[in-house]
This record gives C-alpha cells, structure tokens and sequence, in this order.
C-alpha cells in the first residue's frame, strides 16, 4: 500500500491547470465558458473531462492549445504549468513550437476537420515538416509508419488519396496518426467518437489506449459518456458551468462520488453494474446561462442537498480524500443519493 | 476526367446551335433592314428596283430558313461569310480586331485578379478594422466609377502632365511589346479596377468562411505557421469561388467593353459590334454574338476543369 501510494507520488505532475477563466464577450454580455478550471494530469495518464454539453469542456481543451477562438474569446486568467512551463506566458512563436509536436488535438468531427483538397500524406508530412521531426526518415516514410500504426489498411495507396474518399472511422485514424506524428506527451482528444458509429467508437477508443500505453503519451479525453470514462480513464474531472465540480479516480467517482453533480450524473445513465430496472432519474432543472450565472455555487438551483451557505458562497474544489476533491460544502456528509446525518 | 471532358465538348455543339437559332431570328424581326439602310446614308433617292437588286445580292430574297441553313452549312465549313456592309470576310475582320480584345481582356483580368486576392484576403484577416473598411471603400468606388469616365480622366491627366496621348492606332504585341503593352496598360487599368470590386468582396467572403472551418483550427493545432495556414489551407479552398467569378468577368470583357474601347480609341471587338448591330450588319452580328457565346461557353468549361483540378471533391465525381 505505502509502495503504492510512493509510485504515485513519484509520477511527475504533466499539465497543471490553476483558476483557467475563458470567457466570451457577447452582446448578451460576459460568457464566462471557462471559469475557474484546476485539474492537473500526470505523465502517461489518460485524464477524462466530463460534463453535459456547453459546460466548458472544449473552450478548456482550446485554452490549453492557446486556441481560443478569437476575437470574442480570450483567456483572461489562471495558470497552465506544462512540464514547468507557463504556457500563457509563451510567445506566440514559442506556442506554435508545442502544438502538434508536445500537445496534439484530436476533434469531435472527423468530416470536417481533415482539408479536403489536401491528400492524407500531406496532411501528415506537414506537421512533421513544421515541427523539423525529419532525422531519421523521410517524411513519407513516417506517414507510412504512422498510418499502418493506426491500422489504416492498404496504407501506401491511402497516403496520396483525400479525404473524402474515407469513412469517419478512418479519418478519426487520420487524425490520431496525425496527433501521434511528433510524439506528443499529451493528446488532448475532444469527444474524439461522438461522431461516429456504436460499433466503431470501441475500435477507436481502444486504438488510442493501445497507442497512448505503447509511446506512454497522456491523454485527455472529452466526453460526456460514463461508459467511456469507466473504460479508459485513470481520473476523472467533472465539469459544470466553466468549473471543476470533481476529481478523482475512475473508480472512486463511481463507487464514492462527492458531489451532488456527479451523484445525478450517476443516476442519469443507464449503468451495467445495477439491475436494469433500477430507475433512471435524470437531475431535475436546466444548466445556468453562463452569462448570467447564478449567486454562490451555479449548481444549488437544481441541488437536493443544498443548504443556506450554498447559496451565499462558491464552494471551492478542496481534498477531501487521498486524490479526491469536490467543491461542495457538505461533500463529507454525502454519500450514494443521502447527506447521512453524522 | 476524359470522358468528362469530351462530353463538355459536345455538349457545347447543341447549346451555340441554341445561340445560332435564337440570334438569326431576333436580327430579323428588328426593324429596318441593311439595304434601306445603306441607301438612307447616301442621302439620295433609292428606286425599289435597285433596292431590291441588292437584295437579291445579299441574298435576302430568300425564304428565311434557307438563308438559315446556307448559314449554319457555312459556318459547319468554318465559312463564316462576308460582312454585308463593307463586303470583306468576316474572318478577317474579326480577326485583326480579336487579338486587341483578347489582350485587353487578358490585362484587365489580370489586373483585377492582382487587386481582388491580396486585398481581399487582407480584409478578411483584418475583419472590422480600418484596413477592412479601407478595402470596402475602394472596392465600392471601383464599381460606382464607371470604367469610362476614370479613362477620361486618365486621358486628361495624361494630357495636361504629361503632354501624352494614347497612340490612335493599335500596335500588336508581335510588333513593338513595349508600344503595345504602354498603349493596353490604361484601359487594363480602368476596367481591371471595376471588375475587381466584386472579385474583391468574393476573395473577403471565401476567405473569412474559410478561416471558421475546422480544418483551419486542426492545422492551427499542428502547429504550422500562420503564413502556411493562410496559403495552404485556407487559399486554396477560397480560391474555388472566387475563380468562377473572375473567369465569368473575363469571357464577358472580350465582347462588352463597349465605351471603354471607345474612349481609349481602340478598334476591338466591342466597337464592331456595335456598328454591325446599328447598320443591320447581319453577318457580322450573327457571327460575333456566337463568337461570344463561344468564348463564355469555353471559358466556363476551362473553369470548371481549373476547379476540378483544385478541388478533388468535384475531380472524383
Ligand atoms: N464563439 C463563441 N461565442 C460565444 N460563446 C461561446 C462561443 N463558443 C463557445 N461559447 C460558449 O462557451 C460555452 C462552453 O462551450 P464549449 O464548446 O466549451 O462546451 P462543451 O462543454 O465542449 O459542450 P459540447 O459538449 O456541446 O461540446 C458554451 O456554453 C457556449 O455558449
Ligand atoms: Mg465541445
């Protein structure tokens, strides 16, 4: 057990994100869509970023790339300690010289994110040349190497075909060969299957597990699939309204979850380790306009647990456990569905 | 991409045979016809025996669909007949005036194409600033200026500061390049810069499309630099719209720059076809509207291969 414990001590800390705030000036006013992010994500880790849908997890992603869609977005705070380094204080120079070649994104959707009028070997040769990964091959020969790695069949003839010509699972493939071309710590793979057919989501998820363990790259992946997070993922971050309401380990979210979120999240899905008839109860109420988000903490309007402080005050993300932190104010009392009255 | 090609080219037969049709009949329900004409500029009296003496020259004694296929048999021959008016070949009439129009339009286009992509690319990327409603201005000036009246204005400042006036015959390429290209380089001017306005506002729009596209924000990730980007990935997939429309502009100048030929006081295309159409010249008009049509039918067609080179979506269909 102290082995244990030391092991994961000595792992060393990849991406550090501290108190990231993102927001988006519209003419409804401030969107904070990122607002106050902290999680960190050790070496050869694969992380999962979860959350219903506009709470924050891409503009997260892109704020790691330096990415944020200008000029109505811009980071406006907060720390990101890559392997020490600050990245917001990074020229935009120093920038270009990490995305692709230390930090790779895979996006949500393969159909449009490859460009149609360049062939697949081009738009891997390209990464390789931007970033002068050339010493020991050619370029072309890497993108052969790379696409037979990513199990793309008939890989010669596919290096000088387009796009348009493949499925969404093998342009997924595309993208991962392009992510894995400069060999990356860290892939940061935004709802990399969401697009894509049942039976092919498990092929490329376990693509990406194979190849991350292999070249011990650190992924995040997004998603708002627990099935998936239970598969592949080491920790947890839970994310509403622009912040990390969670973190722990995929296990412990499952069997000991500390916030009220993650608890209706839980409880939301249909899960393969209760009896099928256990009843489905999906979290009563709507997420909070980022623009206008509500006093104290954005989840206490559709919070059962929720107690008069709650509403006065944010509750911070605080340890409440060996590497597991909450920000709920009554995290210690909660447990599967009932504050227990110790 | 052969087949395509060869069925493109056949496919033009039927439609300049639509033209043929559509334009001999239109000519002669206007009113007035050449003979009368001819007779009304002497200013003398014409019996009818020698008017119709002339017409029976002419040939327009006869049944019209006659006329209508001793007419298409010619050109099938690539006999395209003789102007009624002044009675020489129509080949060459046309011809010593095609190559002055071909070159304008070729410069013009060029020109339009040198100011439309550079700046609109450089307004899309600086969306909202100065430099963008600096481009839009001048675009819009471009088409609310007619191209005539800034070569009138060119012409008197060539006057009055330099003491230069645009030679009055047309000098060709193959003779003095120098001559040539300082007598063709004005009209290029004026009319490039009107037909760049909307080139202009095409290349801006494409290219500030474009730059949302996903593709860009993957080639963003990669980590290439902002010049490959902008080249690469967003300009050639900008591009596609764009050429179309400056394609169009150009097969439309080598028959429609009327007043501009006019001003600068050059013999093209533009001029003779106005001066067929106002004597009835119907010979001549016949076989300048389906020289026309050609010439926009064709540069459609080169177009659509140029896209289909650029953009394998279209390549592979
Ligand atoms: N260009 C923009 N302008 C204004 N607001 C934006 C813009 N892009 C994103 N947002 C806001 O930022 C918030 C977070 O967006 P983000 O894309 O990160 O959500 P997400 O968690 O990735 O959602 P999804 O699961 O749907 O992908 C959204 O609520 C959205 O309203
Ligand atoms: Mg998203």
């Amino acid at each position: 057990m102290l082995a244990r414990l030391c092991k994961i001590n000595f792992v060393a800390t990849l991406l550090e994100v501290r108190d990231l705030r993102t927001h988006f000036h519209t003419s409804q006013g401030i969107v904070r869509a990122v607002d106050g992010v902290s999680f960190d994500i050790k070496e050869g880790e694969t992380a999962a970023l979860v959350g219903e849908s506009g709470c924050g997890k891409t503009m997260t992603a892109l704020s790691v790339m330096r990415l944020v869609p200008k000029p109505q977005g811009s980071i406006v705070g907060g720390e990101i300690h890559f392997q020490g380094r600050d990245l917001l204080r990074l020229t935009e120079q120093e920038m270009r010289e990490i995305r692709g070649a230390e930090i790779a994104m895979i996006f949500q959707e393969p159909m449009t994110s490859l460009n149609p009028v360049l062939t697949i070997g081009r738009q891997i040769t390209e990464t390789l040349e931007a970033h002068e990964r050339l010493s020991r091959d050619t370029p072309e020969a890497r993108a052969l190497e790379l696409l037979r790695l990513v199990g793309i069949p008939d890989a010669n003839r596919r290096l000088s075909d387009y796009p348009h010509r493949l499925s969404g699972g093998m342009r997924q493939r595309i993208m991962i060969a392009i992510a894995l071309s400069c060999n990356p710590k860290l892939i940061l793979a935004d709802e990399p299957t969401t697009a894509l057919d049942v039976t092919i989501q498990a092929q490329i998820l376990e693509l990406m597990r194979e190849l991350s363990r292999k070249f011990g790259v650190a992924m995040m992946i997004i998603t708002h699939n627990l099935g998936v997070v239970a598969r592949y993922a080491d920790r947890v971050h839970v994310m509403y309204a622009g912040k990390v309401i969670e973190s722990a380990g995929a296990r412990d979210i499952y069997q000991n979850p500390r916030h009220p979120y993650t608890l209706g999240l839980l409880h939301s899905v249909p899960r393969l380790d209760q009896p099928r008839k256990a009843k489905l109860d999906p979290i009563e109420g709507q997420p909070p306009d980022l623009w206008n988000l509500p006093q104290g903490c954005s989840f206490s309007p559709r919070c059962k647990f929720v107690i008069e402080r709650c509403k006065r005050e944010v509750p911070p993300l605080r340890d409440i456990g060996a590497g597991h932190r909450s920000a709920c104010w009554v995290a210690e009392t909660l447990s599967q569905g009932k504050v227990s009255s110790s | 991409m052969r087949q395509y090609i060869l069925k493109r080219v056949l496919l033009m037969i039927p439609t300049l045979l639509g033209v043929a049709v559509l334009v001999f009949f239109l000519l002669r329900v206007l009113p007035g016809d050449i003979v009368e004409l001819k007779y009304a500029g002497t200013g003398t009296y014409a019996p009818k025996q020698a008017i119709e003496r002339e017409r029976a020259q002419l040939g327009l004694d006869k049944p019209l669909w006659q006329q209508f296929l001793s007419w298409i048999w010619g050109i099938v021959r690539f006999d395209f007949g003789q102007s009624m008016w002044t009675g020489r070949p129509i080949t060459h009439e046309i011809a010593i005036r095609l190559e002055l129009s071909v070159e304008l339009a070729l410069m013009a286009t060029l020109v339009a194409v040198l100011i439309s992509i550079p700046l609109g690319t450089l307004a899309a990327l600086r969306q909202d600033s100065w430099v963008d409603y600096f481009v839009r201005v001048f675009s819009i000036a471009g088409l609310a200026i007619p191209s005539f009246w800034l070569g009138i204005l060119m012409i008197l400042v060539f006057i009055i500061y330099f003491r230069w006036l645009p030679p009055l015959t047309f000098t060709s390429f193959w003779v003095n390049p120098k001559a040539n290209l300082m007598q063709l380089v004005w009209p290029a001017l004026a009319v490039g810069y009107r037909y760049s306005a909307v080139a202009t506002r095409m290349t801006r729009s494409a290219v500030l499309e474009v730059l949302r596209e996903d593709y860009i924000r993957t080639a963003r990730a990669k980590g290439l630099w902002e010049k490959v980007i902008l080249v690469r990935h967003a300009l050639k997939n900008a591009l596609l719209p764009v050429i179309t429309v400056i394609g169009l502009e150009f097969a439309f100048l080598v028959g429609g720059l009327v007043v501009t030929e006019q001003v600068f006081n050059l013999n093209g295309i533009g001029k003779l076809f106005v001066e067929a159409i106002s004597q009835r010249d119907y010979t001549m008009v016949q076989s300048l509207v389906l020289l026309t049509s050609f010439v926009f039918i064709f540069v459609n067609f080169v177009v659509d291969l140029i896209n289909a080179w650029l953009d394998p979506r279209i390549r592979y269909q």
